[in-house]
């Protein structure tokens, strides 16, 4: 079933961390495997802030060695960070195999895209790492539990910013571990992150014509087409607005999937509408949902809201 | 039992015209055959007996219970404040009932009901009033999709918008939304009718069997075997009295809606006998 969820504060910072917290763990019942949260704060200069793992939960049960190989495998990122000159300004140890690190490039050394790629692709060279996000604003998080599991774990409740997007999977046609949990970072655009509830059909056909593109999937979870699909198009230089109106079409199957970037957010629902989704909107705030009852429990007080229809692709400026 | 012999206005509006006899044959209410339509967990209650409570710190089954409770103290008028958009409220109740929620309800509000008046002062989830059977159900704001599905009696009312398949598989009663309906509204609709004032989405009566749609906005497609027909003078009347009674009325006038009927030409018509066709209907 899965549950999704998204927020914009149009007046400045919040604290998204705590409030999507609350929105998710009111969907808890659409999914209770894993959480994600793709947050979006200040952004810290010209600095990246990214966010990758080295190894699965469920890999640190198994093995005498694996603490080890994970310091290993960490090591070896950040080697490979700082064999560019790109320099480890702030890092963070989320878990065991998860790391929030902020990076500084010369020059923008990664601004384009294909630069992005290629720094990516270095990275994730390395056995088991897996960058979940990278951009100016994005902060990407995702593990096994439901969202109050991982917001605790995590510390998310105290972070601040304007808008997020969020997912409490229920695992149907991919494992339960985090690299099949949602969001899915639109690699290698950075900070644009997706979330989705649904079904696509023709998710194989597309998936092996996007890996003759050059674009890698890490999991086998449909979601993450996606992803991947409006990454492809943005390379192209389509607009994301035009990039989801043409996923409406050229996507098959019932779906309802919320995308962010840094300045915008967006949605789009099959031309069947067959996945929910509640809209709430005012001149401070949108609130968006698979259910209502993930909007009111941020907003207690009686408040107007509506599905949006069939086919429909909505996006909003931050 | 009913008077079959009855001639009822429904069979000039042309909305029964077959001629229904033995397992198939239809019963039509009468007062005389009221105690037929007593339930075991239905409840004497008064009308003019007010209560209320707060269901803002409640779990959705006490809310469900208390609700129970006050009918079987005989309170008939039961005022639901802060629901707080919480599913499956409402559910279940047989009998005659005044019952408000002040605010919002989720999923599967007021389903299965079979005779109270519930008016709902905020937007309601997907598929409120499920296999309502009768009374009347009001929606004052939006409403989700599967908005009626499979509905038997009654007359069920959002007077917002409502997504995506509204009245699918409704086998009776009438449904009126007051703005928009979404795609494949009135989806293999089998008797019933359904009004919507404002446009209807794509896919519309899509495989009806039966019954009578009525549109004030646009349609974006008709679905598969739903054809245009015309509203007579009977229907127009019929029309105005029922919006006029829940408040609301037709954007041009009752007589200019659009109606939608079954065209009758899908793979069940043709395969199947007569006598089959009314037990499938």
């Amino acid at each position: 079933m899965c549950g999704i969820a998204g927020l914009i504060h149009r007046d400045g910072s919040a604290e998204i961390g705590s409030e999507l917290t609350s929105m998710l763990q009111a969907l808890k019942h659409r999914g209770p495997d894993s959480s994600g949260f793709a947050l979006y704060g200040e952004p810290q200069g010209d600095d990246y802030m990214l966010r990758f793992k080295v190894a699965e939960q469920e890999d640190m049960a198994h093995g005498f060695d694996i603490r080890d190989e994970v310091k290993k495998r960490k090591a070896l990122v950040d080697e490979r960070i700082e064999s560019g000159g790109t320099k480890i300004v702030e890092q963070e140890n989320a878990t065991d195999y998860a790391f929030r690190y902020r990076l500084s490039f010369d020059n923008g050394a990664v601004d384009d895209h294909s630069n992005m790629k290629r720094f990516a692709d270095y990275l994730e060279d390395v056995e088991g790492a897996e960058i979940l996000s990278m951009g100016r604003a994005l902060e990407l998080v995702k593990d096994l539990g439901d969202a109050t599991r991982v917001s605790d774990q995590y510390q998310l409740g105290t972070f601040t910013g304007t808008h997020a997007i969020g997912h409490t999977r229920m695992a149907t046609e991919s494992d339960v571990d985090i690299r099949s949990a949602h969001p899915y970072w639109a690699y290698p655009f950075s900070d644009v992150s997706v979330v989705h509830n649904g079904q696509l059909t023709n998710y194989w056909g597309f998936r092996r014509e996007m890996e003759r593109r050059g674009h890698r999937f890490m999991s086998n979870c449909d979601s993450e087409l996606i992803a991947v699909y409006l990454a492809d198009r943005m390379a192209d230089g389509m607009p994301l607005k035009e990039a989801m109106d043409l996923s409406v079409s050229e996507l098959d199957g019932v779906f309802t999937y919320l995308v962010a970037t840094a300045d915008s957010l967006g949605m789009a629902k099959d031309t069947m509408a067959a996945k929910p989704m509640v809209l709430y909107e005012s001149d401070t705030f949108i609130g968006l949902a698979s259910e209502e009852v993930a909007i009111r429990s941020i907003f207690p007080d009686e408040i107007d809201t509506w599905d949006p229809y069939e086919g429909e692709v909505m996006v909003w400026q931050i | 039992m009913a008077n079959l012999d009855t001639q009822h206005k429904s069979h000039d509006m042309g909305l029964h015209q077959e001629q229904l006899t033995g397992r198939t044959q239809q019963v039509f209410f009468s007062p005389a055959a009221e105690d037929n339509f007593l339930y075991p967990e239905s409840f004497d209650v008064d009308l003019d007996n007010k209560a209320e409570f707060d269901a803002g710190e409640m779990e959705i089954s006490a809310i469900n219970l208390k609700i129970r409770a006050l009918m079987q103290a005989g309170h008939g008028h039961i005022v639901v404040k802060n629901p707080l958009a919480k599913h499956s409220l409402g559910v279940g109740i047989l009998n005659r009932l005044k019952l408000e929620f002040i605010g919002s309800l989720g999923y599967f509000g007021c389903g299965l009901i079979d005779g109270p008046n519930v008016r709902v002062h905020g937007r309601v989830g997907w598929s409120f009033a499920e296999n309502m059977m009768a009374g009347t159900a009001v929606v004052e704001k939006n409403a989700g999709s599967t908005f009626g599905a499979a509905i038997r009696g009654g007359d069920l009312v959002c007077k917002g918008d409502v997504g995506s398949r509204t009245g699918i598989d409704q086998k009776g009663g009438t449904i009126i939304v007051g703005g928009r309906s979404g795609a494949f509204s009135g989806f293999m609709m089998q008797r019933g009718r359904m009004i919507i004032l404002g446009d209807a989405g794509i896919n519309l009566g899509d495989s009806m069997y039966d019954g009578t749609i009525y549109v004030g906005g646009k349609i974006a497609s008709l679905g598969v075997d739903a054809v245009p027909g015309e509203v007579n003078e009977l229907e127009a009347d019929w029309l105005e009295r029922k919006l006029s009674a829940h408040g609301l009325s037709a954007p041009n006038g009752a007589r200019n809606l659009q109606k939608i009927v079954a065209g009758k030409k899908l793979w069940n018509y043709d395969n199947l006998e007569p006598t089959e066709k009314k037990i499938v209907l």
